[in-house]
């Protein structure tokens, strides 16, 4: 089927399986591999991208349930220069193997842009659907607050 | 002394990178004509394919193949390398364990492969299995030295152990036991294989080391080492399953040959259950005695651990008593027990976390026994050398590691106290962390190009430690330039070799390579300098010339890197150099220690525990870079946490299947789980262990953990959990 979808403030008119995941879409179609695979079950985060603003896995996602509307991924968060948050993540050691961070980075905006406080508990709240083997946490609700303290 | 760039706290390099999503991991490099692999796996522990329908899913469109034992290209050589994992690679019939690769659909896309893959139907025959170490231990045998770590033998004695048991004045005498556990790197493994021609190979793997998986597929491919390439620029965490190739591994190029075109084939998170490792069940008697001192008079620690039917791995266990504490009266000892299960693999700090758990808990338990502070109880047993090697250490800053730890923590030790805080039960507890200081042959190649930048290599792999950045401060200060003109690329095995990056032992065998390789061609860029008419150092004496941001300077005059390249016709100047551990090495014995304080809250009514706080001071030599050390820390003590209170793999006995095969199931820590981390390092300046005199912290943080955690536990609520994880059901 065909449909369109607004990626990352483009419209692309796609030839596609109308029950084919999001993700895949994403990653083997348009080579947008910032999105990450950690469980393919909803499970991780390392896939999230926004769907007209909220935040969602897109592995759950059939893309047909996309069509229409606007979706950004890790690629559409910033242009030439890094966003407050992206920075964060480097200068605070957010990332380590990096495989969980664009999902982070997504879900962190999302909590940015809400404008709630960035508390501890708030913060956590926030990316609690998001795994990361790595790094501890720590350093990641570190990055998120020092970037709401950078942006507000 | 000079300020140096390495040991600076600098962000990654590669962070960039990281935070916009332009990191290419394997599963992400484009190859033109690529088509998908999908596994299909066996239900049962064991037993034998008896057939296979592969019709319907032939039929469906874009299905390139759907290769099964029958018509898979047969490989012409089925062995794998010494020390490397078994495979199951479809050229028999057999089942060895549930979840093994019995069939491979390969289709133009992912959801067409992935869809063919559910139409596939596999007829089992099943044979009687097992996965319960009860039913087996009775068959439990000495391993081979090489299934060992390290190669070293089994079982080791000491003095008389049974005297200085007979003669303590405390005994504990208790079991302990580490369950199955998955590695659950957030990045599946994937690999991409593409045929160059009929003998040519080029593999983009989710690997630990290049030179593993080319060594392997070169051997099952009968093809010479220097046709196969394998790469690998980023990695999303190993933590020892991507340390060896496996299955999928050598099927995907197996398949590319099959069908003629490059494949990709990624795992799905249920395929990582078995077929890539995990850490084998450990069963663990440790019989420890002390006088009233509290000095140890006998210390004995024998593991069990389990195998698979058909290859050996063996978790040393044991091993961390051999080094940990000052005993005349000693004995370690290592069985296996073979079960219908996949086989297990190095987990992060093999041997030392599971080890770690039984002796340090069974110190807990001695000191409890005794009324004596733990932490007075290990410092009257303190080792001062190797107490079985008889070798001094090369370095050990353990009771700067306890004094730091304590007075960060607030240790301040009253008997048994229960305290209750908000309705919760409050407990502390600590213990000692160890991880041997591996160091492996590596090389590196450093050029110096005409522009007056630099061009490292050496053909490690970074899984998120840091290789990257670490590797670029140690060549920047041993050419002589600032880190924005040196460039450091790995992961490719047409590099100069280097080992997988496992055991905590990518920096001390990286850097010192790069550090051996940047120096040389420093001087070889002096030495060019000084013997060259159009120089204004001509003449000069090397010694005498002092390096700086590339310029070379001596008596007043100077030069440049990049001038001394353009007048010797502007190719690049290189040199390499190999590092590798020596005879003078074997002198010593060579350990990180570090020591490990916990406050944990217990629920009185659902038993549920949380690790309030952790503090970790840890001397691991060297620091390269504190902010990427720290971090990994960090990740390393939650990998305790996770041990001690979630992780593990369970299996249904019945069927000999695990049960729980996702993140759903299988608990790794999450945000929640994680309260405050702290920790801290000792610097040791360690002459001995490597030329770049560091000794690896990517292990040391999960070792330890464990036990501290079941001590305050213990502390909190006076119920000792022997087994882990200490789940609710055991405090109730
Ligand atoms: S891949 Fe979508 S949540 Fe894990
Ligand atoms: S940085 Fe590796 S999973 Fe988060």
């Amino acid at each position: 089927m065909r449909l369109e979808l607004r990626i990352n403030g483009s419209v692309r008119s796609l030839e596609v399986e109308p029950l084919k995941r999001l993700l895949d879409v994403l990653r083997e179609d348009l080579i947008l591999t910032g999105t990450k695979e950690g469980c393919g079950e909803g499970e991780c985060g390392a896939c999230a991208v926004l769907l007209d603003g909220q935040l969602v896995n897109s592995c759950l996602v059939a893309v047909c349930q996309a069509a229409g509307a606007s979706v950004v991924t890790i690629e559409g968060l910033s242009s030439s220069a890094l966003t407050p948050l992206q920075r964060s993540f480097v200068e605070c050691g957010g990332a380590q193997c990096g495989i969980c961070t664009p999902g982070m980075i997504v879900a962190g905006q999302c909590f940015l842009d809400s404008g709630a406080a960035a508390t501890d508990e708030a913060v956590r709240e926030a990316i609690a659907g998001n795994l990361c083997r790595c790094t501890g946490y720590t350093k990641i609700v570190e990055s998120i607050q020092h970037a709401a303290r950078e942006t507000r | 002394m000079k300020p140096t760039i390495t040991g600076q706290p600098l962000a990654r390099i590669d962070g960039h990178a990281k935070v916009t999503g332009a990191a290419r991991y394997s599963a992400e490099v484009q190859i033109s004509g690529v088509a998908y692999g999908v596994l299909v796996t066996s239900a049962c522990a064991r037993g034998r394919i008896l057939a296979i329908e592969t019709n319907d899913a032939e039929r469906e469109p874009g299905v390139l193949a759907v290769i099964t034992p029958k018509n898979a290209l047969r490989l012409p050589d089925t062995k794998v390398p010494e020390n490397d994992r078994v495979v199951q690679v479809l050229q028999d019939d057999r089942i060895v364990y549930s979840n093994q690769p019995v069939a491979l659909v390969v289709a133009e896309t992912l959801e067409g492969a992935m869809h063919a893959a559910l139409l596939v139907k596999v007829h089992e025959e099943k044979e009687p299995a097992t996965v319960r170490l009860d039913d087996e231990i009775k068959n439990a045998f000495e391993p081979e030295p090489q299934s060992a770590s390290g190669k070293k033998s089994a079982d080791q004695v000491r003095g008389d152990p049974a005297r200085g048991l007979r003669e303590a004045a405390m005994r504990i005498d208790e079991t302990y036991q580490t369950p199955y556990e998955t590695h659950n790197p957030l990045e599946p493994h994937a690999t991409t294989a593409v045929w160059n021609g009929p003998d040519r190979l080029t593999v983009y793997d989710a690997t630990q080391g290049v030179f593993g998986v080319r060594k392997k597929l070169a051997k099952m491919f009968a093809l010479p080492t220097g046709n196969v390439r394998v790469l690998t620029k980023f990695v999303g965490g190993g933590f020892g399953c991507k340390g060896t190739p496996w299955s999928h591994v050598i099927l995907a190029a197996l398949a590319a040959k099959q069908v003629g075109r490059p494949v990709k084939l990624v795992l799905t998170r249920p395929q990582m259950f078995g077929m890539v490792g995990g850490r084998p069940l450990t069963r663990q008697r440790l019989s420890v005695g002390a006088n009233k001192q509290g000095k140890l008079t006998a210390l004995r620690h024998e593991s069990v651990s389990t195998t698979s039917r058909f290859d050996d791995f063996l978790e040393p266990a044991a091993s961390v008593s051999r080094h940990s504490y000052a005993c005349e009266n000693m004995a370690t000892s290592h069985r296996l027990v073979r079960l219908d299960i996949a086989t297990p693999t190095y987990m992060r700090a093999p041997g030392e976390a599971t080890g770690g758990f039984a002796l340090e808990s069974a110190i807990d338990e001695l000191a409890h026994a005794l009324k004596m502070d733990p932490l007075a109880l290990r410092l009257a047993s303190y080792a001062e050398t190797d107490p079985t090697e008889d070798k001094p250490f090369s370095s050990k800053s353990l009771r700067k590691c306890y004094a730091e730890g304590a007075r960060r923590f607030g240790w301040a030790w009253n008997k048994r106290s229960p305290a209750r805080a908000d309705g919760m039960l409050v407990g502390v507890g600590m213990a000692t962390s160890s991880y041997p200081a591996y160091f492996s042959k590596a090389e590196a190649l450093a050029r110096m190009l005409p522009d007056g930048t630099a061009l490292v290599t050496s053909g490690a792999v970074d899984l998120g430690g840091g290789t990257y950045t670490v590797m670029s401060q140690v060549a920047a200060d041993a050419i002589g330039l600032p880190m924005d003109r040196v460039r450091f690329d790995l992961g490719d095995s047409e590099m100069p070799e280097a080992p997988r990056s496992g055991g905590s032992q990518t920096a001390a065998s990286c850097a010192s390579a790069v550090l051996l390789a940047g120096r040389a061609l420093r001087d070889k860029l002096v030495r060019m300098a000084v013997a060259d008419a159009g120089s204004p150092l001509l003449g000069a004496r090397p010694d005498e010339v002092l390096i700086e941001n590339g310029r070379m300077t001596a008596n007043g005059r100077t030069d440049s890197f990049a001038d001394v390249v353009k007048r010797a016709g502007g190719a690049p100047v290189e040199e390499r150099a190999r590092a590798g551990p020596d005879e003078a090495r074997k002198k010593w014995s060579l350990h990180s220690f570090g020591a490990q304080f916990v406050e944990v809250l217990v629920d009185p009514d659902l038993g549920h525990v949380r690790v309030k706080r952790l503090v970790g001071v840890f001397a691991g030599g060297r620091i390269l870079n504190a902010r990427l050390a720290r971090s990994q820390l960090m990740g390393g003590m939650v990998w305790g946490i996770g041990m001690a209170l979630h992780e593990e793999t369970v299996y249904d006995e019945k069927i000999g299947r695990i049960m729980t095969r996702d993140l759903a199931d299988y608990h790794v820590p999450a945000h929640a789980d994680v309260q405050v981390i702290e920790p801290y390092f000792i610097e040791e300046e360690d002459v001995h262990v490597d030329p770049a005199g560091v000794k690896g912290i990517g292990e040391i943080g999960i070792t330890g953990t464990a036990a501290a955690i079941a001590n305050a536990v213990f502390n909190a609520t006076g119920k000792r959990v022997r087994s882990l994880p200490i789940t609710p059901d055991k405090l109730l």
